[in-house]
């Protein structure tokens, strides 16, 4: 293991590295854990949600594992079920297993490079997690964004929000039987990534926006690509529409199954649509308008059941909601720069750099440690933005350093895992299943 | 839909109710929002007025986190850790950050899972990765790590490579061919 | 297999062994151990576009008891490195291993307290692939050099790896499994 890694770590950190090791293979069979007690335990399950839990039902009950390998599960996540027979007497979940100290890595990265950490987080739709953050370091430093970025930026995040809400409803439909649903979606998703890819440069794992800005601009067949996109998934929102809805044997499975009500959902801290299924109109792009969105006419819709069917209604219509802003800002796309003119925070065009000394001056000053991007000292900000699972919040404190001395990312799907245990008591299984689909628990994002 | 009101229209309510106990924190640079400051023992009764006070009305607890002042001198906490609430009203549609200081040595806070059921895990979370015990809180297990690791993560004097429990785990070598010959021991016994 | 042992080694069991590399390579059942965006990017290449059901691959089986590709695709942290190991274990021989992404062939952009850095630490990789994530034909990629692996190894080396009979051991025999030792081994008698 090398000590000379690709990030700037700050000299001050050089005595909290941890010492040097010696990889051979006695050591690694022997484990070298600070602690030699380690074992690397789960937590005892505690079914507190029911007071029924202790009763044994004369010996009835049986404790089961779901995941964290497991088809069911959209992710690494462990549900542990008391059943008795096929129903779910209590619940209890488990996470952490894709925790890999995203938060901690901020404090060893610079502002700007762990942009690329961001879309790891919610995998499935990356440029809502980039916008995100890069509208909370805009705040953090004041930055203005020129406006050709802001529609880019709402353009590609809505086009994540399909992907994702489509995606998310295919694999809803092969959870309870309709596997054709999560082939089509798949197929459409292939579109968006056709998209991704000309714009951006990658499929799935985007990175495009800077602070200041986005990566760079759009190819000169932009619009009609999605124009094109945009006809074709009216279509295909027709089609699952029609699979579905009205379907009694899918209606039977997601009707009234995983119900939450709209005061529980407000207390339990749920947002996105899961939310908006349960009757509250909260969207973060219309109580805290960012990057234009308040220039777009869309409504916010809701439903009544908060069940799961409701859920699987609400991505429809705001897989519509979002057609319809794409419409509107692909219209609105003006001419201009696509990254902040202030040379302190955009890095100059690669050719300038080359031939310019000015520009040199600042792209050294850019990259190099010490310099670069440098909020002032104490600066502390709270910034939401609407990801296709909720409302995603990064909390950013800074000393003044190249480095964001903490980084709290709000993801969403805490909230919503958090709740699992109290909506599936009394379901059975396959019932189970179903909620968790609806629930759209992405791991990445819920255990960072 | 009521009247939404500004970080600094909500601190003067504050200050109205608590005086004393409370001191507000503005972080330096334009256009930004007034944090605050709230001591634990007042803690559990700040958050109970800002969730039912009439006007205020914050039925909608974002997030708990916590910071760890060790590398920085903030002037308006003292001590090393502070714990961050982030509250949002979805009937008047406004903001709020609250923070308590919380010292290294009796590292607890009031929970506020009586009032807001977000608090759950927000807080097993905060407990998880800085130690800072909530008291109240009926199920503080750790959540993203191991049960038993030896460790609070993002504490700052905790390594970012760790200390060693990556590689704590037994090798299978010997099953199946190897598929390269770079290892020492030289592939299966 | 038994018949070596019978009839040793001639025109007879070398087309059964033929026979059954051709079997394995072109009916492989991946056990997809998906944990993160890498698991999207399999999960595209199982879908219509790129399709894996054509190289044979298409019987995904989330049993570890019923498949003998194990695809670990995604980081893998330090709660996730037990259920991984676990997992393999339950696989039955023969098994192979593809390594897809930079987080599972090497702990990726990740160099942190919780993320294994990668699982070829611990257990025989076969083929890494790397990316991040890979394109679904670099996984196709994976899959055919797979292929191309158990089409040359030998079913002899991988019975004797290992075995302490006296009988078996010959001087052709100890060649080749020195030669296993280093990766592909060579075909027995031709």
């Amino acid at each position: 293991m090398s000590e000379e890694r690709k990030t700037p770590d700050r000299p001050a950190e050089a005595a909290e590295q941890s010492p040097p090791q010696e990889l051979g293979p006695e050591l690694l069979r022997k484990g070298l854990a600070a602690d030699p007690e380690y074992r690397g335990e789960h937590p005892e399950p505690r079914f507190f949600f029911t007071d029924e839990a202790e009763d044994d039902f004369g010996g009835k009950t049986m404790t089961l594992n779901l995941g964290p390998q497991h088809p069911a599960t959209h992710g690494t996540l462990r549900v542990i079920l008391k059943v008795r027979g096929e129903k779910i007497v209590a619940a209890d979940t488990e996470i952490g297993f894709l925790h890999t100290g995203f938060e901690k890595l901020s404090e060893h990265m610079s502002y700007q490079q762990w942009v690329t950490v961001t879309d790891r987080m919610n995998y499935m739709s990356a440029m809502n997690n980039n916008v995100g953050y890069a509208i909370a370091c805009e705040e953090l430093l004041g930055v203005e964004v020129p406006r050709r970025a802001q529609v880019i930026r709402v353009i590609l995040s809505e086009v994540s929000r399909l992907a994702d809400h489509i995606v998310c409803n295919g694999l809803a439909g092969m959870d309870v039987g309709a596997f054709s649903l999560m082939f089509w979606a798949f197929e459409r998703r292939e579109k968006v990534y056709d998209l991704m890819e000309a714009v951006t440069g990658t499929r799935l794992t985007t990175s495009y926006t800077r602070i200041g800005g986005v990566f760079r601009d759009v190819p000169a067949d932009f619009d009609s690509m999605v124009k094109n996109l945009v006809t074709e998934f009216r279509r295909f929102l027709e089609e699952m529409r029609s699979m579905t809805i009205g379907n009694r044997i899918f209606e039977d499975r997601m009707r009234g199954v995983g119900t939450i009500s709209s005061a529980d959902a407000v207390n339990w801290g749920l947002t996105g649509p899961i939310l908006r299924a349960s009757g509250i109109a909260y969207d973060v792009r219309k109580a805290r308008p960012y990057s234009g969105y308040e220039r777009y006419d869309f409504e916010v819709p809701t439903q009544e059941g908060g069940d799961s069917y409701s859920r699987f209604v609400q991505r429809l219509e705001e897989c519509e909601q979002s057609l319809d802003i794409i419409s509107q800002a692909i219209e609105d796309l003006p001419e201009g720069p696509v990254l902040s003119e202030d040379k302190k925070i955009s890095l100059p065009e690669k050719d300038e750099v080359h031939q310019n000394i000015e520009s040199l001056i600042h792209h050294f000053k850019q990259i190099m440690f010490g310099h670069g991007i440098l909020p002032e000292r104490g600066r502390e900000v709270y910034s939401s933005t609407e990801s296709p699972n909720g409302e995603l919040g990064f909390y950013m404190v800074s000393d003044g350093e190249m480095n964001s001395y903490k980084t709290r990312v709000r993801p969403p799907s805490i909230f919503h895992f958090a709740v699992l245990p109290k909506l599936i008591e009394g379901l059975m299984i396959s019932d189970a299943v179903a909620v968790l689909a609806t629930l759209n628990i992405i791991a990445g994002e819920l255990d960072r | 839909m009521g009247t939404s009101l500004t970080p600094e229209q909500i601190t003067e309510r504050l200050s109205k109710q608590f005086g004393d106990e409370l001191s507000v924190y503005l972080p330096p640079g334009e256009r930004a929002a007034r944090v605050a400051i709230v001591s634990r023992e007042s803690l559990e009764d700040t958050l109970s007025f800002l969730q039912t006070e009439a006007g205020l009305e914050f039925d909608f607890l974002v997030d708990v986190t916590a910071v760890d002042y060790l590398h920085f001198d903030d002037p308006s906490i003292q001590e090393r850790f502070a714990a961050v609430y982030q509250l949002y009203s979805t009937i008047h549609n406004h903001r709020f950050t609250l923070k308590t200081p919380v010292p290294e040595d009796d590292a607890w806070v009031p929970s506020a899972v009586e009032l807001w059921g977000s608090a759950l895990w927000a807080e097993r979370e905060t407990h998880d990765m800085y130690g800072i015990r909530f008291k109240g809180n009926p199920d503080l297990r750790r959540l993203l790590m191991p049960e038993d690791f030896p460790g609070f993560p993002l504490r700052k004097d905790y390594p970012l490579r760790g200390r060693g429990e990556r590689d704590a785990f037994p090798q299978y070598l010997d099953s199946g061919p190897i598929s390269s010959g770079t290892r020492e021991e030289g592939g299966g016994e | 297999m038994g018949l070596e042992k019978l009839l040793g080694d001639n025109i007879i069991t070398t087309s059964v062994n033929s026979v059954a590399k051709w079997a394995r390579k072109n009916a492989l059942w991946p056990m997809p151990f998906g944990t993160a965006c890498c698991a999207i990017e399999m999960m595209a290449t199982l879908s219509g576009r790129f399709d894996m059901a054509r190289f044979g691959a298409e019987v995904i089986r989330f049993s570890p008891r019923q498949a003998d590709l194990m695809i670990v695709s995604g980081r893998i942290s330090i709660k996730m490195m037990p259920v991984l190991l676990k997992i393999y274990e339950q696989m039955p021989e023969p098994k192979w291993v593809i390594s897809m992404g930079a987080c599972a062939s090497s702990g990726g952009v990740f160099d942190t307290y919780t993320l294994v850095q990668g699982v070829d630490q611990f257990l025989p990789v076969h083929c890494y692939i790397p990316g991040c994530p890979p394109r679904p034909e670099s996984l196709l990629d994976a899959l055919m050099k797979i292929q191309d692996i158990i089409g040359e190894e030998d079913s002899d080396d991988k019975a004797d790896e290992g075995r302490e009979n006296p009988e078996i051991e010959t001087e052709e025999e100890t060649e080749e499994s020195a030669s296993a030792e280093q990766g592909v081994a060579e075909p027995s008698g031709s």
